[in-house]
């Protein structure tokens, strides 16, 4: 074991020693994924990387993306009393205009957590008399595992089981990203477990239609510390391209039962993301066949949003334009157990991330928080 | 939410498996992985079996587990 | 704290709950005592020096791998008033049982009660019974309290932590919120893990006769090492640095923390003790605590 610990030391020293020489001026990389957000801090690869190099969160945390108009909305299935709310536990806090399924629980309303939304099935058929939403969130990797359940539910003809999708989809949001001339991005830290199910392909455009270095990067440290040399080596060769440092993982073709599943059952629309507004395509909504089993056709509701002014600057630490420390609200009004903005909710965001691991919270020494 | 993490299928019944990760077990969908088999390390995330992991490469991601946590 | 309504959190021993303390039950009846913010009171009667404790049990499911609400309320009392010092004697014990519960499991829960109380060595010397509506409850509720007498010579205190004492970690950490969890999102763990759930008073009387000059004990029960070491370094002035290759858990507890997405220093135990000594005192504490017991982080 030991031997495998000084091994590791010393891939990382060479890799680091190639990325310090590789890059000659300062680079800015996206980690699209919030899991390689947190993974990044918990390793404290910042720490170990050149200052040349820049790691920027960009808007990967499918929780954090939610608009309010859809948490304001399950929210309002959540009061009826009619209704049982499924949703994987990051939900509860995120800020819908007013209020918050976390404060609808306190109030009364059923909501269960759930870690799979196979779970949700065995909810509907226990409790006939009632009806089960399951709030659908998540990118291309958690999309098929709500389908395949929309497909189940098909299958065993449950008439009170019921999805609220705000999926999301990758590609499109990086395209909106690099449409906008504020966003300065050097290369991208794609996320592995989106690639698993979606393949190489999709985020082809990034090398042939701007010019952007990519790599598909794993969750380890050394697969993140790989993933910046590779894209360190784009980067000073001039020669981008998407290359797969997750190979163990991410096949060149990704899933394509899961893809298949995902296209028998929903379609894309235009969504909007939370900072940074309406993208075209970049939604899911459940195709007419499944309509069936999609809450907002088959149980339509009333919902009112009123419009909320703070000064969260959730939208441009989305889009990668300012850290989280530089929001005057990070860390004093806005907390994880008090959160403005959605990035302080899930595990995930970047401002919670940057919150637990980050700077401005606890200087070793001092003793305050 | 990406979280997915690397188990081992040790019983497989049409499109459920049970899956064990250090001695845990939990059943898994195979909706999404149909071709997988017992024995075989997949990928598992809310629920569902997403790939299939090379056996081999699942004992190096579970050694870097180990040996990496302490790197930096 | 805003207005409005009491929130699940409110009961994590997080923030929340600090803030409940602080900003409601304090400002209403504060005093030196109550102030100091232990797992337990130390109080004098009649010139004797006396600990004095108190807690509610609410847990699901009652029954669990390692034990039972029931074992849970008498260990969760003695621990804590082993953790102010002293050797706990007597124990009341209130329970909530709601219309409706089985008088089968409820003598399977006095009985755990009687037996940990025994290994214990403490008596249970009052009690109350109250019956609610079927649906006001969770089955049982349980509130224990307890009294012990001060061991002579020690003085446990969050005050008396100091930059460059040791932190010392009674062993595996998590396997008691992990033995809770089993059931849950259909994760069938192993029979190796259990409820580590309980009583520490044995430990506890020979660390502080070994080692009188123990700053501070503390369990680290709701809100698992993390808060617990919070709210140390927070009572004590101190920042505390941990090594986590230095804090045991179990590769079970480890996979059901990475299948689910928590943390294990946020795990509640039920039968670990955190330690604040002078480095000069550690080997000697550690030989007392056996062997399998590992220096876990030092205070900086």
């Amino acid at each position: 074991m030991p031997e495998a610990k000084q091994d590791t030391k010393k891939i990382a020293s060479f890799l680091l020693q190639e990325i310090d020489r590789l890059i000659t001026k300062p680079v800015r990389l996206m980690e699209v994924c919030g899991t390689h957000t947190v993974a990044i801090f918990r390793a404290g690869i910042r720490q170990v990387l050149p200052s040349q190099v820049e790691l920027v969160s960009g808007p990967g945390c499918p929780v954090c993306v939610t608009a309010d108009e859809y948490m304001d909305m399950a929210i309002a299935y959540a009061k009826r009393q009619d209704v049982i709310i499924a949703t994987f536990g990051d939900m509860l806090k995120v800020p819908g205009s007013t209020s918050s399924l976390g404060e609808a629980k306190a109030n009364g309303a059923d909501i269960r957590i759930v870690y799979s939304p196979l779970e949700s099935l065995e909810i509907a058929a226990n409790h006939p008399d009632k009806k089960i939403i399951f709030l659908a969130v998540g990118f291309e990797t958690t999309a098929p595992t709500a389908a395949a359940t929309v497909l189940s539910a098909d299958e065993k003809k449950l008439k009170n089981f019921f999805v609220l999708s705000a999926h999301k989809l990758v590609p499109p949001a990086l395209k909106t990203l690099l449409a906008d001339p504020e966003v300065k991005v050097d290369g991208f830290i794609l996320p592995g477990h989106v690639c698993a199910i979606t393949g190489e392909e999709p985020f082809q455009f990034l090398p042939e239609q701007y010019h952007m270095p990519a790599v598909v990067a794993g969750f380890e440290p050394l697969d993140i510390l790989q993933t910046v040399y590779l894209l360190a080596k784009q980067i000073h060769d001039g020669k981008p391209n998407v290359e797969n440092e997750y190979k163990r993982i991410v096949k060149k073709n990704g899933n394509p039962v899961a893809r298949q599943m995902l296209a028998e059952v929903y379609e894309p629309v235009d969504a909007i993301w939370r900072g940074i507004g309406p993208i075209p395509n970049s939604g899911l909504r459940v195709k007419e066949r499944y309509q069936a089993f999609d809450a907002e056709v088959a149980l339509p509701i009333e919902v009112e949003t009123t419009v909320k002014q703070t000064a969260c600057r959730c939208g441009e630490v989305l889009r990668g334009l300012i850290k989280p420390t530089e929001c005057r609200l990070f860390g004093k009004a806005c907390l994880p157990e008090h959160p403005i903005g959605a990035c302080m909710v899930s595990v995930e965001g970047s401002c919670a991330a940057w919150y637990k691991y980050g700077s401005g919270r606890y200087q070793y020494g001092t003793g305050n928080n | 939410m990406c979280l997915a993490v690397p188990a081992k299928i040790i019983d497989k019944k049409d499109q459920l498996a049970v899956v064990e990760l250090s001695g845990v077990q939990r059943e898994v969908s195979l909706m999404l992985l149909p071709e997988a088999e017992v024995g075989d390390f997949v990928l598992i995330h809310a629920g569902f079996a997403m790939q299939i992991i090379d056996q081999e490469e699942a004992e190096k991601t579970n050694e870097l587990l180990k040996e990496m946590n302490s790197l930096a | 704290m805003e207005q409005g309504t009491i929130k699940m959190e409110h009961g994590s021993g997080g923030k929340l709950s600090k803030a409940l303390m602080e900003e409601v039950i304090l400002p209403a009846y504060g005093n030196p005592v109550l102030n100091e913010m232990h797992d337990g009171a130390s109080v004098s009667t009649a010139g004797n020096k006396v600990a004095f404790t108190t807690d509610s049990y609410v847990v699901k499911p009652l029954f669990f791998a390692g034990g039972n609400i029931g074992k849970l309320a008498v260990c969760g009392t003695v621990n804590d008033l082993a953790m102010t010092g002293s050797v706990p004697r007597y124990l009341s014990v209130g329970m909530i049982l709601e219309e409706g519960f089985s008088i089968a499991d409820l003598r399977r829960i006095v009985e755990t009660m009687c037996q940990t109380a025994k290994e214990a060595g403490v008596m249970i010397v009052t009690g109350d019974t109250k019956v609610v509506n079927k649906g006001a409850g969770d089955g049982i509720y349980i509130n224990t309290a307890g009294i012990g007498d001060i061991i002579e010579g020690t003085h446990i205190s969050p005050k008396r932590v100091q930059p460059g004492q040791d932190v010392i970690l009674s062993g595996y950490i998590g396997d008691h919120a992990t033995a809770i969890m089993a059931g849950r999102h259909e994760l069938v763990l192993p029979t190796s893990i259990q409820s580590d759930c309980a009583p520490l008073n044995g430990l506890v009387k020979e660390m502080l006769i070994a080692v009188p000059q123990i700053a501070v004990l503390r369990d680290p029960t709701r809100g698992g090492v993390a808060a617990t070491l919070n709210e140390i370094a927070e009572q004590s002035g101190t920042g505390i640095l941990l090594e986590e290759d230095t804090i045991p858990v179990r590769p079970e507890v480890e996979a059901v923390c990475e299948i689910l997405g928590f943390d294990p220093l946020y795990l509640a135990n039920e039968g670990k003790l955190l330690a604040f000594v002078d480095p000069k005192y550690s080997s000697k504490l550690l030989e007392v605590m056996h062997s399998e017991k590992m220096p876990a982080s030092s205070v900086k």
